[in-house]
C-alpha cells in the first residue's frame, strides 16, 4: 500500500508545506519584487511540471511510433492534457506576478510569454488533429509525428530564442540570473521541495488520467 | 529518382495553367488589397511586418496544399515506386523552389504597389531565401500530416501557424536590420545561423518522421 502510494503522500505533504511555509518564511527584500518574490515557489514549479509532462508526452509519442501500441499513444495524449492543465495556473500566477512587477497583465516585450502562448496553441492544434482523425491506429501515428515535430519547434522557441533577445525574465537579456534570487538559503528550503512536490503531483494526475482511459477502453470493449 | 520526382511535379504544375495563373493572381490580389487598406502609407516596421504576414499566408495557402493531390491511385503508384525518404526530400526540394519563386514574386509586387524600404538588399535577399526554404520545409511535413487528417483544409493552418512562428519571428527581427541598412559590423549574423539551422532541423525531422506517415 505505502510502496505504491508513497509519491502521492509525499507530493501532497510537500505542496501543503510549500503553500504554508512559502507565505511565512523570511525572504530577501529586493526592489520591485518585494513580497511578490514568493511567487517563485508557485509559478516556477508549475511551469516545470508542465514542461515535465510535455516531455513525458514526447517520450510516449516516440514510443508509440516505434512500438505501434495504442496504449502508448493514449499515454502521450494524457500527458499532453495534464501538461495543458498545468499551463493554466502557470499563466495565471505569471500574469498576476507581471501585474505587480512589470505593471501589465501581458506584455509582448517578453519572448518567454510569446513562447508559452505558442506552445499552448501547438498543444491545442495537437488536440484538434487528434479529434479530426477517426481511425485509432492512424490517429496514433499521425498525432505522434506532429507531437515530436511540434515539441522540437516549441523548444527552439522557449529555450533558444529568449536567450538571444531581450527578456524581462531573470537570466535573459541582462537581467540578473535566477540563482541570484535563489541564493537565499531560506528560499531554497521552499523552492526545491516545491519543484519536487509539483512534479510528483503532475505524475499522479497523469496516472489517474491513464487509469480512467484504461477503464473507459475496457467499458467500450 | 529524386530528380524524376521533381521533374514530375514541375510538369504537373505547368501543365495546369490554372494553378500558375491562380498563384499569380492570388499574390497580386493580396498585395494590392493590403496596399489599398494602408493606402500605400507604411512606416518601416509595419512595412516589414506586413510583408512577412503576406508571405506567411501565401505560403500556407499555396505551398501547403502540396500533399492534397497525392491520394488514391497516385498515392499507390508513389508507394510502390519510391522510398518515403526519396519522396519527402523531392517534395521538400520542389516546395522550396516553388516557395522561392513565390516570395520573390510577392516581393516584386510589394515593391511595385507600395514601395521599397530595403536598404541592404543583399542581406534581405539572403533572408528571403532562407525564410522561403524554411517555410517550405515545415509546410511540406505539415501538409503531409493535414492531408491524412480527413482532408479538412482549416487543419492545415491550425497545425502550421504555431510551428512556423519561430521562423517568422527570427525572420522579422533579422529583416528589420536589412531594412534599416545597418553597417556590416552591426548585423546580427546569429539570426542567419538560427534560420539555417532551423532549415536543417526541419529537413532532418521530416526525413525521420515522414516514413511513419507514408503507409496508410
Amino acid at each position: 500500500m505505502i510502496m505504491k502510494h508513497w509519491y502521492k503522500i509525499i507530493s501532497v505533504f510537500i505542496i501543503f508545506y510549500t503553500l504554508v511555509w512559502g507565505l511565512l518564511n523570511p525572504v530577501p527584500r529586493l526592489d520591485i519584487l518585494n513580497e511578490t518574490i514568493r511567487n517563485v515557489y508557485y509559478h516556477v514549479p508549475i511551469w516545470f511540471a508542465m514542461l515535465f509532462m510535455m516531455l513525458v508526452s514526447l517520450i510516449f509519442s516516440i514510443k508509440s511510433l516505434s512500438t505501434n501500441k495504442l496504449a502508448d499513444d493514449i499515454k502521450a495524449y494524457n500527458a499532453a492534457v495534464v501538461g495543458f492543465f498545468f499551463s493554466i495556473p502557470g499563466l495565471l500566477t505569471g500574469s498576476v506576478w507581471a501585474k505587480f512587477t512589470w505593471t501589465t497583465w501581458w506584455t509582448f516585450q517578453d519572448p518567454k510569454l510569446n513562447g508559452v502562448a505558442i506552445s499552448i496553441l501547438i498543444y491545442l492544434a495537437y488536440f484538434i488533429l487528434r479529434f479530426s482523425i477517426d481511425d485509432e491506429l492512424k490517429r496514433a501515428r499521425i498525432s505522434a509525428v506532429y507531437n515530436v515535430f511540434a515539441f522540437v519547434m516549441m523548444n527552439v522557441f522557449i529555450m533558444i530564442l529568449p536567450r538571444l533577445t531581450d527578456s524581462l525574465h531573470p537570466g535573459n537579456g541582462g537581467n540578473p540570473a535566477f540563482a541570484k534570487y535563489d541564493l537565499d538559503s531560506n528560499m531554497r528550503m521552499v523552492f526545491y521541495p516545491a519543484v519536487v512536490g509539483w512534479l510528483l503531483f503532475s505524475f499522479w494526475l497523469f496516472q489517474i488520467k491513464n487509469r480512467i482511459s484504461f477503464l473507459n477502453n475496457k467499458l467500450d470493449d | 529518382m529524386i530528380l524524376n520526382l521533381i521533374k514530375k511535379e514541375l510538369l504537373l504544375e505547368f501543365r495546369q495553367k490554372a494553378t500558375i495563373g491562380g498563384v499569380l493572381v492570388y499574390i497580386i490580389g493580396t498585395v494590392f488589397v493590403s496596399a489599398l487598406c494602408f493606402k500605400g502609407k507604411l512606416d518601416k516596421p509595419t512595412w516589414n511586418a506586413l510583408f512577412w504576414v503576406i508571405t506567411l499566408f501565401t505560403s500556407v495557402t499555396i505551398s501547403g496544399k502540396s500533399f492534397f493531390k497525392e491520394t488514391g491511385g497516385q498515392a499507390l503508384f508513389n508507394f510502390l515506386h519510391y522510398t518515403p525518404q526519396q519522396f519527402i526530400i523531392s517534395k521538400i526540394i520542389y516546395n522550396m523552389l516553388f516557395m522561392l519563386c513565390l516570395s520573390f514574386i510577392t516581393f516584386f509586387f510589394y515593391v511595385f504597389f507600395i514601395k521599397n524600404e530595403v536598404e541592404n538588399m543583399g542581406l534581405f535577399v539572403i533572408i528571403l531565401i532562407l525564410a522561403s526554404t524554411g517555410l517550405a520545409g515545415v509546410l511540406s511535413l505539415m501538409s503531409a500530416i493535414a492531408s491524412k487528417a480527413s482532408g479538412n483544409f482549416a487543419i492545415m493552418s491550425i497545425l502550421s501557424f504555431p510551428v512556423l512562428l519561430p521562423i517568422i519571428l527570427v525572420v522579422i527581427q533579422s529583416s528589420k536590420q536589412a531594412i534599416d541598412g545597418i553597417e556590416l559590423a552591426g548585423i546580427g549574423f546569429e539570426f542567419l545561423v538560427i534560420l539555417t539551422s532551423l532549415n536543417v532541423l526541419t529537413i532532418a525531422l521530416s526525413f525521420i518522421l515522414f516514413p511513419y506517415l507514408w503507409r496508410d
